[in-house]
């Protein structure tokens, strides 16, 4: 078990570099600082000293070197849109970014499964097609559309909800939440709505396919034999078998939700990561980017490394398999 | 002593009732991008320059005709042709409470010149500043500085006492790693103080209770919120929760203009856009054409010019909000000269003719380089024309990309064919003449004149007028070199933009050629239908 998280922290390790060395190559194609910050009429001996200053000047590998060494010693540099150092930056915005992706992730499985669940059981009830066809529009429509679709009835036409911004936060320590204030848990609703939505109907279709296919199985026919409940049948034995591919998908799927906030945190002005990275390549700020690329690759080793663990959870074959796992 | 002699501003000032007694008002606003740094130096970037005039204030400011009046000095004189005499406001006080003295101006005119400031272009030919007594200040020039006064508008004045106590004497290293503490403090003796800062959430700003001056405007807290998303802030404005959007996308004005508590106010601004050409190179570098430079031929300079159906551009793309000219800057800009402003017809006969004289009568290809976000519908223009030019026989391929990579990119003369904007920040058109069309010289000369046009008699004007003291002769040079311009054809010329800003109906703004919100001319009547 040891060994095993080892090998992949090692791992992490090299993603995360292979990350930033692909970040780097690119960086130079996305364009030049020097140009937004120095305005107009700066003169060519300043956009040279500061192209010097910044490093820009250097080949990507040396640039790349040097954003390890710093970051070895937990320095991320300034950002050269706002002048703050980028790891408080990138601090302040995890909360923001969390929150909202976790709220997605909640409301995709605590809607998506047991809708899975009882499309999986009654297919040809009305409801049950209803929802396989509201779900189609929920995976085929993109992000932004439903996010101003969802602006447009609520914000503007209904006036309930705040079109955009985070609304009132309640700082704990560092972290800051919008959960304890009304028009923070407001404000929460519409892009937690956007951000979840495809989630949501991946999710249910996903738990509908596969209890349809273990409803099949012999040992839901021998069950039934034995006379045991259909609350018993569908949800002690189908439904925990149905469970490990949902846990991958939703493992991975929670990983693309943070990663993938971008579109859901820009269009609401949600002040988490992605609008913070969206900024920084609008700006070719360097530092910034860098630095969230390397967290997103981060995230997602971890978000891998805690599916693999929890296999061991719920399917008791890998346990039986692999004795080192006695921690169990 | 410089009067523009132009000043079709568009002064909005709706309900405005004079004697009314002033309410506290909330102006909420939003716009694209947000407030960079609120150290003045630190950054040059045109809105955040905007905001950070709202704290820090200048020595002279622009009215609503953008004429130049006192600020923070009530009166100035030329003492020699090189030396100005600047008289300080008495009595005025930074909002943490150090007076305003000599020694602040020279710090701050120091600080702005130092090796990391970003805002030294704005002291171009400015040797120095020394103090004279408490209240007077002398500016020294290389040489005789005729629009010093306009460039002395960006020059935001500092507290010298307030920079050494916290710090930041040096303005922001980029390099370094932790902010400086005038990222997020300020202290200057303007209208409002700032309040909170939240980068790309919140910015409030406060009237400042100690300011020296009267306001016009009535607005009494600033709640300053980004809204990257454009249809978030249409939204945003729609459903009341923002006063007041800087930069409304065009595609929603109709929907904004037929809400009964909207309105948009639409003004002209001192940018054209135009399209320059290499009129260097011995051979094009993005061009099919081998060992010669076509733009190098007037005439197929001109052949373009013909092919460009400007107004088909206004009509369908701009909707209506452009105003198509032939001259390099526009009216609002002093030096302006009605004479210069003249653009060939649309006559697709006619451009294949000159092509034909040229020695092109099948045409050539080349490339033409494009933004994709900086100026009004700036691709899709390009876009329009490569499908006109096509009409005359040219094959032109389209390379649009972000402003960020394109600048890079045509700044270094990487280019056979492109578009620019131009914007003029000192409202005198020596300013866009030196940049845009004096020969490239790597000294300050020629910096955005990234076709390399180059003609000796227009350096010698412009050169002449950069220390022409005699007001009449500096203007008939100016009128001169714009003429030449226009003979040239050193750009072909598209329009001029026309912005738009939208508020709910209760608010009432200065619209500004400069696109800068003035929030001191800004009232926020009552009854706004707020949701």
């Amino acid at each position: 078990m040891t060994a095993f998280i080892l090998r992949r922290v090692l791992q992490a390790i090299v993603v995360m570099l292979v990350v930033a060395l692909v970040a780097f190559s690119l960086f130079q194609y996305v364009g030049d600082p020097v140009q937004l910050m120095l305005g107009q009429f700066a003169t060519p001996e300043d956009r040279v000293r500061l192209t010097h200053e910044l490093g820009l000047d250097q080949p990507f590998y040396v640039q790349f070197f040097h954003f390890v060494v710093n970051a070895i010693h937990g320095q991320f540099g300034v950002s050269l849109r706002i002048g703050k150092p980028v790891s408080v930056l990138l601090a302040q915005r995890i909360p923001a970014t969390l929150e909202l992706s976790i709220c997605a992730a909640l409301l995709a499985l605590a809607v998506g499964i047991p809708a899975g669940v009882y499309a999986g059981l009654r297919p040809n009830s009305w409801l049950a097609r209803t929802l396989l066809s509201l779900s189609l529009l929920g995976v085929s429509l993109p992000t932004f559309l439903i996010g101003i679709l969802l602006i447009l009835v609520f914000a503007v036409i209904l006036g309930w909800l705040p079109a955009f911004g985070r609304g009132e936060v309640v700082h704990l320590g560092w972290w800051s939440t919008g959960l304890l204030s009304k028009t923070g848990l407001m404000s929460l609703i519409l892009p937690t709505i956007t951000l979840g939505l495809f989630q949501l109907t991946l999710i249910m279709r996903l738990v509908r396919s596969e209890m349809l296919e273990v409803l099949r199985t012999d040992y839901i026919k021998f069950a039934r034999a034995r006379g045991l409940r259909d609350r018993a049948i569908n949800f002690g034995h189908a439904l925990k078998n149905t469970l490990v591919p949902v846990i991958t998908i939703t493992g991975l799927q929670l990983g693309s939700i943070i990663a993938f906030s971008i579109i859901t945190e820009q269009v609401f002005q949600w002040p988490g990561m992605g609008l913070l990275f969206i900024q920084a390549v609008s700006y070719v700020d360097i530092p910034v980017m860098a630095a969230y690329l390397c967290l997103i690759a981060l995230v997602f080793v971890t978000i891998n490394l805690i599916v693999d663990l929890l296999y061991y959870v719920v399917d008791p074959r890998l346990r039986a398999d692999r004795p080192g796992g006695s921690g169990h | 002593m410089l009067k523009p002699t132009h000043t079709a501003v568009a002064v909005m000032l709706g309900a405005l009732v004079i004697g009314a007694p002033l309410h506290a008002a909330t102006f909420r606003w939003a716009s694209q991008g947000d407030v960079l740094t609120f150290d003045p130096y630190a950054q040059n970037e045109s809105f955040n320059n905007t905001f950070n005039s709202y704290v820090y204030e200048s020595l002279v400011m622009y009215d609503k005709k953008f004429d130049v009046v006192p600020q923070l000095a009530t009166k100035w004189e030329q003492v020699s042709p090189t030396q100005w005499r600047f008289h300080l406001r008495p009595n005025v006080k930074f909002q943490e409470g150090e007076p305003l003295t000599a020694d602040d101006v020279v710090f701050s005119i120091n600080r702005q010149n130092s090796k990391r400031s970003m805002m030294k272009a704005y002291l171009a030919g400015i040797a120095g500043a020394k103090k004279v007594d408490d209240l007077t200040v002398d500016i020294m020039t290389d040489g005789p500085a005729p629009v010093l006064l306009r460039q002395l508008t960006d020059v935001r004045i500092m507290s010298k006492a307030w920079c050494e106590k916290h710090n930041v004497v040096e303005v922001q290293d980029y390099l370094a790693k932790e902010e400086t503490y005038a990222v997020g403090h300020a202290n200057g003796t303007g209208p409002y103080i700032l309040k909170s800062r939240e980068p790309d959430v919140k910015t409030v700003l406060d009237k400042n209770p100690g300011w020296w001056g009267k306001m016009e405007g009535n607005v009494t807290q600033i709640v300053y919120t980004p809204i990257k998303s454009a249809a978030t802030r249409t939204a945003a404005l729609l459903s009341g929760e923002v006063d007041f959007v800087l930069d409304p996308p065009l595609q929603d004005l109709p929907k904004l203009k037929s809400d009964a508590n909207i309105k948009v106010v639409e003004g002209q601004e001192n940018r054209t856009i135009f399209i320059g050409m290499d009129q260097k190179s011995d051979e094009l570098k993005y061009s099919n054409v081998k060992g010669k430079n076509p733009f190098k031929d007037l005439r197929v300079r001109q052949a373009l010019y013909y092919g460009m159906d400007i107004e088909a551009i206004k009509r369908t793309l701009m909707r209506g909000l452009s105003i198509p000219t032939g001259e390099l800057i526009t009216p609002q800009v002093y030096g302006y000269f009605p004479e210069a402003n003249k653009r060939p017809p649309y006559d697709v006969n006619k451009a294949k003719a000159l092509l034909k004289e040229a020695g092109y009568p099948d045409g050539f290809a080349v490339t033409l380089d494009c933004p994709n976000d900086r100026y009004i519908n700036d691709a899709l223009i390009c876009q329009a024309l490569t499908s006109m030019w096509a009409k005359i026989g040219l094959k032109v391929t389209l390379d649009a990309m972000p402003k960020a990579q394109y600048f890079a990119k045509i700044n270094k003369h990487d280019t056979s064919l492109y578009m620019l904007g131009w914007a003029v920040a000192t409202f005198d058109a020596q300013d866009a003449l030196i940049n845009l069309v004096h020969t490239p010289d790597g000294k300050g000369n020629g910096e955005y004149n990234d076709g390399s046009y180059s003609n000796p008699k227009m350096d010698a004007l412009i050169d002449a007028m950069k220390t022409e003291g005699d007001v009449k002769k500096r203007l008939s040079m100016i009128h001169d070199a714009l003429m030449l311009h226009t003979q040239d054809v050193a750009h072909m010329m598209l329009h001029q933009q026309i912005i738009p800003w939208a508020m709910r109906k209760n608010i009432a703004v200065t619209h500004s050629a400069d696109n800068r919100l003035r929030m001191w001319w800004v009232h926020v009547n009552e009854g706004n239908g707020k949701q």
